[in-house]
């Protein structure tokens, strides 16, 4: 099997991610697809890894590995606070800035 | 496995500069302690030494920068560990503004006497509108976990201007990333708010990295390296997939504009403005702006030179975005807070303007330009923010504009440094912002981008007049019987409002020195 249908599963988990940060409306829902984002990035770079035939893509899937477990830290804490005050974690309800 | 076995032997520990980078570690290194701080000592203790160690960490990497700026250096730089940092003239020049816009931001950070206890919450845990959340905001105390975020955050932003590889500069924007969205919700009042543009920052800003990094990854597939001189010599002139490339570096510069508050990534700008602590809206004006573009200027400069004429039309269109996007809905504005956001969209138009503002033969007039730009633009936001906090009410500050008609009769100094702010932020001749734009148009022109000029000019008109609409407010309307009262500071936010109208004055009327210094070098390529 070619690399190259690596990366286009990549691309597609990629655009399924920032489709769903478009669309979905839980804090916690766009969280996950942030997530997916960063996943299939993993994919790619350790594809492009393969494809190259060194070892640097791998080592940056763990650099971003580390990354996103440091976001989840900080952005459940976030999340957790404003749903602890509105008892919604809908990005929706949070309308008081604007315009 | 093979393969394995050979990279393994390979390995070797890097070389390490480390009178280049004392700076850096020196504000990572305190960032560190200070969480240590933050767990071992009283909670009476805890600010009083939180302060004294923040400002003193500042101080001392600012000497460790002078220290190393004024010996015996390569002129071109130094990358240090394993390449991974470039520290020459720009990174320098960064590093010092940085700091110093750093401590000004400390100091308003840690004011306590224009809000009683400082403008963070006692305890970030307690759930708005309950009684407990009454009674934190009126006691004394604040959450000092906001000295070590701001270290983290400068740390980061440093590491990020200095990166000369694409995954170190990813490391680094969610090490800024990461505490200032953090930061943002910890107000004392309007909690609410300050929660909301939190998740609204952290969200976009996530979705913001990750395309940042996708981009990474299809540099990485081109070049085989993240390097941004292996990507500059790989674009030289092969036979590679363009897409691969060119994908790749859309990504890379939505997630860099999105940081750098351009316009159309500017959607989070006026909400996270509006709702944070205004001391730490301070921060992020200034501080997070000269990161964000002294990250845009060396990607561009170093790794995407050769490909400039690919990508100029591109980045040309979304200055012109961002300027109008600035200039027109800031004239909307009835928040103060919110048209200083909009103001900075415009800000970051001319920005990106010098910023692009590369010749065919391979200079870069824009880069000392922009420098220089970012330094006056910092200093003038800050000291406005600092205002901004001052003009209060019994529930906070006085954000909307309407309170603020008539302010000059209530304080003549505070309306009179305001009204001198705005002009330097319009860019009227004798304040720094007007030297700003100067060099950033005089550099565009010499770039032969003429008609972009032209287009910046007119949003400069535009964008002066809800600056000039404001010290009309304040100075020929009658105020409100039950308007804000105007705060008097204490010595902190006195010496950031200070330090910031004194500088954006000085670099107006002479700006030599800072020119000169911005222009001694390139970027290490």
């Amino acid at each position: 099997m070619t690399p190259t249908y690596y990366l286009l599963l990549s691309a597609l988990l990629f655009s399924i991610g920032a489709v769903g940060v478009l669309v979905r409306r839980n804090a916690i829902v766009v969280f996950m697809c942030v997530e997916l984002m960063l996943n299939a990035v993993n994919l790619s770079l350790v594809t492009f890894a393969r494809i190259n035939g060194s070892l640097d893509g791998q080592v940056m899937a763990f650099f971003v590995m580390v990354v996103a477990a440091a976001e989840v830290v900080v952005g459940l804490a976030i999340i957790m606070s404003i749903f602890r005050t509105r008892r919604s974690a809908s990005v929706d309800d949070s309308n008081l800035l604007k315009y | 496995m093979n393969l394995l076995v050979a990279q393994a032997q390979q390995i070797e520990a890097p070389q390490i500069d480390y009178g280049a980078i004392a700076p850096l570690l020196v504000v990572l290194g305190a960032a560190c302690m200070s969480v240590l701080l933050e767990a071992l000592l009283p909670k009476h203790q805890r600010w009083a030494v939180q302060l004294v160690l923040t400002l003193g960490t500042l101080v001392g990497a600012t000497g460790a920068l002078i220290f190393y700026a004024t010996s015996e250096r390569p002129a071109q730089g130094v990358a240090t560990l394993a390449g991974a940092i470039a520290v020459d003239s720009p990174s320098l020049f960064l590093w010092a503004t940085l700091l110093v816009l750093a401590f000004g931001s400390v100091l308003l950070i840690a004011d306590r006497s224009v809000e009683p206890g400082g403008a963070f919450v006692a305890q970030a845990a307690i759930r708005p509108g309950t009684i407990q959340d009454r009674a934190q905001a009126t006691k004394t105390g604040m959450q000092t976990e906001v000295f070590p975020l701001t270290l983290f955050a400068l740390g980061g932003m440093m590491t990020f201007v200095a990166s000369n590889d694409l995954l170190t500069m990813f490391v680094a924007l969610e090490v800024l990333s990461l505490p200032l969205y953090l930061m943002c919700g910890l107000a004392r009042r309007r909690r609410l708010l300050s929660q909301e543009a939190a998740v609204k920052y952290f969200l976009l800003g996530a979705f913001a990295s990750a395309f940042f990094l996708y981009g990474v990854a299809l540099l990485y597939g081109y070049a085989g390296s993240v390097k941004l001189s292996a990507i500059a010599t790989a674009a030289a002139g092969t036979d590679r997939s363009d897409t691969l490339l060119f994908a790749g570096f859309g990504l890379l510069v939505v997630g860099l504009l999105f940081k750098a508050a351009v316009g159309p990534f500017h959607s989070w700008t006026p909400d996270v403005y509006q709702g944070a602590p205004t001391p730490v809206t301070a921060f992020m004006a200034a501080c997070t702006k000269v990161a964000a573009f002294g990250g845009i200027l060396r990607v561009l400069t170093v790794a995407f030179e050769n490909t400039q004429w690919e990508w100029r039309g591109v980045l040309y269109g979304v200055a012109v975005v961002s300027m109008v996007i600035g200039a027109v809905l800031g004239l909307t504005q009835t928040d103060v807070k919110r048209m200083i956001a909009y103001s900075s969209v415009a800000h970051a138009g001319f920005l990106l303007i010098g910023s692009i503002a590369l010749t065919p033969e391979g200079t870069a007039p824009g880069v000392s330009a922009t420098l220089f730009y970012l330094l006056a633009y910092g200093f003038t936001t800050i000291a406005a923010f600092g205002i901004v906090s001052l003009v209060r009410n019994s529930d906070g500050e006085a954000t909307h504009l309407s309170q603020w008609a008539g302010l000059a009769k209530r304080s003549p100094i505070v309306a009179g440094v305001f009204t001198f702010l705005l002009l330097a932020l319009a860019g009227i001749p004798l304040t720094s912002g007007f030297i700003g734009k100067f060099v950033v148009f005089s550099a565009a022109i010499e770039a032969g981008l003429a008609p972009l000029v032209v287009i910046a000019l007119v949003a400069s008109a535009v964008a002066a007049f809800f600056y000039l609409r404001v010290i009309v407010l304040m100075y020929f309307s009658e105020p409100a019987p039950d308007g804000p009262t105007v705060t008097v500071p204490g010595a902190f936010t006195t010496i950031a409002i200070t330090l910031g109208a004194v500088v954006t004055l000085v670099l107006g009327l002479w700006p030599t020195f800072v020119l000169d210094w911005a222009g001694t070098g390139t970027f290490l390529s």
